[in-house]
């Protein structure tokens, strides 16, 4: 400050700024130590609490894990032959789940950006309801999609509509909060300028914000979109549609069927490999900007 | 009357910023508004705008009180009272022109601005308002790739595109430097000669109000400390201002004296 310029600024460490370095670098490792201990005994008692619940034993059971893979493999390589064409069979399905995840991203996107302008402080158009904003995207979140799913395909029936309703309800709630601690850190200087020509709310954060917070924002949204694609697979599980629906027919088919889920795995790692190559490059490209 | 300030306060918690304030302006001039950091220049400004609330009394323009305006009504007073800051406050990502364009927010409607849907004939005046601040080849560059001097004047268009009956002027040369500085000034004062809008100048320095304005008030501790011409401002004026020691020559006041820091004292001339 002004005033205080003309005096000394007095010491705040008594002994010294040296003391005073010593004295935070003592306390810093103390509470590495006890953070140590604390994650050591988290463990431990986790394990031993876990294996003392299970069914059969942990370590009987272990040499067993790989007695499964190993016998879908085993049968999908003597049937080698068949998985291209079942490859060409499973892509619809692979399409369809693409595209349930692919609209839910849009939906849950597109309420993400509402709820998260409305649950920032310094933006929100009403600053006594950020509580409320943050608060319904947090429950949001906290239901699992598959959750919400099953209530879903219980009262509207199975089909890729309550996928869908039910990855874009907890994507609102996910991508809501990432967006919003973006925004958080947006400069308010655009945001100022535009309401003192006497800008309504939506244009301050169409013109002010959006264009500060966008490549962050996208970069998120393809996040999101590579775990909803999972999502939507393990929704074709209790009854969705897509190749989730297919790997689960197969998968209880059992022997005899192991070719088709060793295709439908490929397909579907296939897909996550080359979305997540895709988004990354295009994340890269809007947070760095592209090479000149 | 055009301007009426009747007992205007704002508190901050236990700070007073603005403390009963009151002036009035007959006619069109340039006034500028001097005093160091935390004097209540800006705060003042920001009040005048509604960008912020007071805590009591009346901003009168042409006799209708802003500070009781809600809303719509609130947001048509800013539009016509532009507002010019420091920092410049673009949007730095979009290119000169929109934030040019940006002056118009409240006049069109919602829904066409938020698609950029802009008339050629608003383009139009956008692009000729650049030309008159001597910048239109910069027209389609980002604003964030201009110098803060050009940044300045692209405010000054985006004030101008929404055909201001008054301009705030948060010190707008406090972060350029002395080239630039007089760039901005001699726009912004030839804004008003040409045009008889009225601008209000926070300003740093006592010679710069000397050389702009017609008339200078000067504020201390949120209070009107002196209201005059600018010839008036004498070195005991300038003592009752800035508040300095006998130690205080008024050629620090030449130089931004707000902005030293605690250290920077021995600079200060003896």
């Amino acid at each position: 400050m002004v005033d205080t310029a003309f005096g000394p600024t007095p010491d705040p460490h008594p002994g010294g700024p040296q003391a005073g370095y010593l004295a935070m670098v003592r306390r810093r490792r103390l509470y590495g130590s006890v953070l140590a201990i604390l994650f050591f005994a988290l463990m431990a008692s986790g394990f031993h609490l876990a294996d003392a619940r299970n069914a059969g034993g942990f370590w009987q059971g272990l040499h067993q894990v790989f007695d499964f893979p190993a016998e879908v493999v085993r049968e999908a390589w003597a049937k080698r032959a068949n998985l291209p064409g079942l490859f060409f069979k499973f892509v619809p399905s692979m399409i369809e789940t693409i595209n349930i995840a692919a609209v839910s991203t849009l939906l849950g996107g597109g309420a993400a950006i509402v709820l998260a302008l409305l649950s920032t402080r310094g933006l929100a158009r009403w600053p006594r309801l950020i509580w409320v904003f943050s608060r319904l995207m947090d429950g949001l979140r906290a239901v699992p999609e598959i959750v919400i799913a099953l209530v879903l395909i219980f009262v509207l029936g199975g089909g890729p509509v309550p996928a869908m309703i039910a990855i874009a309800l907890h994507t609102s709630g996910a991508l809501g909060k990432l967006f919003s601690e973006v925004a958080e850190n947006a400069d308010l200087k655009p945001v100022e300028g535009l309401a003192s020509v006497g800008a309504r709310w939506g244009q301050r954060m169409a013109f002010g914000v959006l264009p500060q917070v966008a490549p962050n924002w996208l970069s998120y949204t393809l996040l999101r979109f590579e775990i909803n694609i999972r999502a939507s697979a393990i929704l074709g599980f209790v009854g969705s549609g897509g190749i989730g629906y297919d790997l689960k027919l197969a998968m209880q088919w059992g022997i005899g069927k192991y070719d088709q889920v060793i295709a439908i795995f490929s397909i579907l790692f296939l897909t996550i490999v080359l979305f997540d190559q895709l988004s990354g490059h295009l994340r890269e490209r809007l947070t760095k900007g592209a090479h000149k | 009357m055009l301007l009426e300030v009747r007992n205007v306060s704002r508190v901050f918690g236990a700070k007073t910023a603005v403390d009963r304030m009151s002036f009035t302006l007959d006619k069109p001039g340039f006034l500028g508004i001097i005093g160091r950091s935390g004097a209540g220049k800006s705060t003042f400004l920001r009040l005048v705008n509604r960008l912020t609330g007071a805590s009591g009394g009346e901003i009168r323009f042409r006799g209708k009180n802003v500070l009781a305006l809600r809303g719509a009504e609130m947001r048509a007073w800013q539009s016509q009272c532009a507002m010019i800051f420091q920092q410049f406050n673009l949007v730095p990502r979009m290119d000169v022109a929109s934030n040019v364009l940006h002056g118009l927010l409240n006049r069109r409607s919602t829904l066409a601005t938020m698609f950029s849907l802009w008339s050629d004939a608003d383009i139009h005046r956008a692009l000729e308002i650049l030309d008159r601040l001597g910048i239109a080849e910069q027209a389609a560059k980002r604003a964030e790739a201009l110098s803060g001097g050009q940044q300045q004047r692209v405010a000054i268009a985006r004030a101008l595109m929404q055909d201001p009956a008054i301009i705030l002027a948060d010190e707008p040369i406090a972060s350029l430097d002395p080239m630039n500085a007089q760039i901005v000034m001699d726009s912004l004062r030839r804004i008003h000669d040409e045009d008889g809008r009225t601008v209000i100048a926070n300003l740093h320095t006592l010679d710069t109000a000397r050389r702009y304005c017609d008339r200078v008030i000067g504020m201390r501790d949120g209070r009107i400390v002196f209201d005059g011409r600018p010839d008036q401002l004498s070195a005991a004026v300038a003592r009752e201002i800035y508040g300095a020691n006998e130690h205080f020559s008024e050629a620090a006041t030449s130089t931004s004296i707000d902005v030293l820091e605690p250290g920077d004292a021995e600079l200060l001339p003896a």
